[in-house]
């Protein structure tokens, strides 16, 4: 067990690193939701008989609930007695910055709990922070809510740290430490077999190398390696941190289409920065076909090189989001025929599911890579080629 | 009474042109790896990479109906 000193550093930077987390963002607990009740208990009334109304459980919002960004890691619990971890809310307001953690609106999202902070007043309303009215609606809810559910109240520049900003942060840091540790024991291990971590990971660097960028790309894959490894492992990463249930996972990162729509823009950024002109003549100036179908070419061909990026982004995005909304919807069904007996299969089912989108999760980050690696490759290669 | 709406009808349209596409790569693959079974795990892969590939039409699909199904509106 040679190795052991290896796994032991590793599991002490980790738990450090949990440990100022733990520190950073206080554990919220419902214990701390007993003062300030005097807006809440004038709609106290109107809460419960609205709540008493919607006694039906509804799959949709349940799902979309869960598949989208919040303000703060729920852990367990329903509505007041839920616990759950604290994020920062980072607002730029009118009267400049403000900031106070997600405990503060006591998980609250359906905006009836007011926060005052520097003179001015926030409410929660679906995971959206806006100036909270001066008195609450028929429902208890402090804002403006129009036609079509359009809520009127104006909002502030909101640069959170949310659930899905936190796993970013939290993979980004995780990949680093794991990869800075990997090129350092292959520069230390120059020529050797090799060790731990390393072992585990060099097949699939090789994978990424010959079977994705030097088909693709020929002599050139060395310069794009570095891009073509980091999003592939960022992706592959971050889909199986999605489908950990509970803490640092749970998040759906690679299921948001933001995180989605930036992949992809950097992938066209490369595709178009390091275009050669033949590339660029194939799309402005299509040789070999005559000059009026040149000129009705050009913007079918420039629009494709628009869709390409815009496919990436759909296909990671409804990939990962319909795998989280097909295991939430089997799990529904515990709840949709009230019944437990309904609940073996409905796991096995789940488990069942879980298990595709592992392979989903490494297919959609090789899929995208290769995707990539071949729009560069278009890109670059040299004329005569094809 | 029958309740929902035009967008689970479009998810269901899907469905069936995923079905279709994966049916016949599924089925294409079974046949080449019958005739040659050596090169199993190449088509294999090939399969699985196309089959993302159509599923990922399908939930284009998907994601449109969603966007259709707008319970707002």
């Amino acid at each position: 067990m040679h190795f052991s000193h290896i796994f032991k550093s590793r599991i002490n930077v980790l738990s450090v690193a949990f440990a100022l987390f733990l520190a950073f963002f206080s554990l919220n607990a419902a214990a701390q939701a007993l003062p300030d009740t005097t807006v809440k208990a004038e709609n106290h009334t109107k809460i419960v008989a609205e709540e008493a109304k919607e006694k039906k459980f509804d799959i949709t919002a349940y799902i979309l609930h869960h598949i989208a960004d919040s303000h703060g890691f729920h852990m367990w619990g329903e509505g007041e007695n839920s616990v759950s971890i604290s994020l920062p809310i980072i607002l730029w307001t009118d009267n400049g910055l403000v900031t106070f953690m997600s405990g503060d609106f006591h998980h609250d999202s359906e905006g009836k709990h007011v926060v005052e902070k520097n003179g001015q007043r926030f409410v929660n309303h679906h995971e959206k922070i806006y100036y909270a009215s001066a008195t609450a609606n028929e429902h208890g809810e402090f804002v403006e809510v129009g036609a079509k559910h359009k809520v009127a109240n104006l909002a502030p520049l909101d640069f959170s740290i949310t659930k899905n900003v936190f796993t970013l942060i939290f993979s980004g840091v995780i990949l680093v430490i794991l990869f800075v540790n990997v090129a350092r024991s292959y520069a230390k291990r120059k020529g050797k077999s090799p060790k731990g971590f390393q072992s585990l990971i060099e097949p699939v660097i090789l994978f990424i190398r010959d079977d994705i960028a030097i088909p693709n790309l020929g002599a050139k894959h060395e310069a794009y390696m570095p891009y073509l490894l980091t999003i592939f492992f960022f992706i592959w990463f971050n889909n199986i941190l999605g489908m950990v249930p509970f803490f640092p996972g749970g998040a759906n990162l690679t299921g948001n289409i933001n995180l989605t729509f930036v992949l992809a823009v950097l992938t066209y950024i490369i595709t178009t920065v390091k275009a050669n002109k033949h590339y660029w003549k194939h799309i402005f100036w299509m040789p070999g076909v005559p000059v009026p179908m040149k000129i009705f070419l050009a913007p079918l061909e420039f629009l494709g090189t628009l869709t390409k990026p815009v496919a990436l982004m759909i296909r990671l995005f409804a990939n990962i989001t319909a795998g989280h909304i097909l295991v939430l919807a089997l799990l529904c069904l515990i709840f949709v025929f009230k019944s437990i007996f309904i609940a073996p299969v409905s796991v096995v089912f789940v488990v069942f599911i879980s298990m595709i989108e592992l392979l989903v999760g490494f297919i959609q980050a090789f899929i995208f890579t290769v995707l990539t690696a071949l729009f560069i490759g278009l890109a670059v290669q040299e004329h005569g080629e094809h | 009474m029958v309740v929902g709406s035009i967008a689970a009808v479009g998810a269901g349209l899907a469905a069936v042109g995923a079905g279709i596409g994966i049916g016949k790569i599924g089925g294409s693959a079974l046949e080449s790896v019958a005739r040659q079974p050596e090169a199993a795990s190449k088509i294999q892969t090939m399969m699985l990479i196309a089959a993302a590939f159509v599923e990922a039409v399908a939930l284009f699909a998907v994601v449109v109906s969603f966007l259709g199904n707008n319970p707002t509106a």
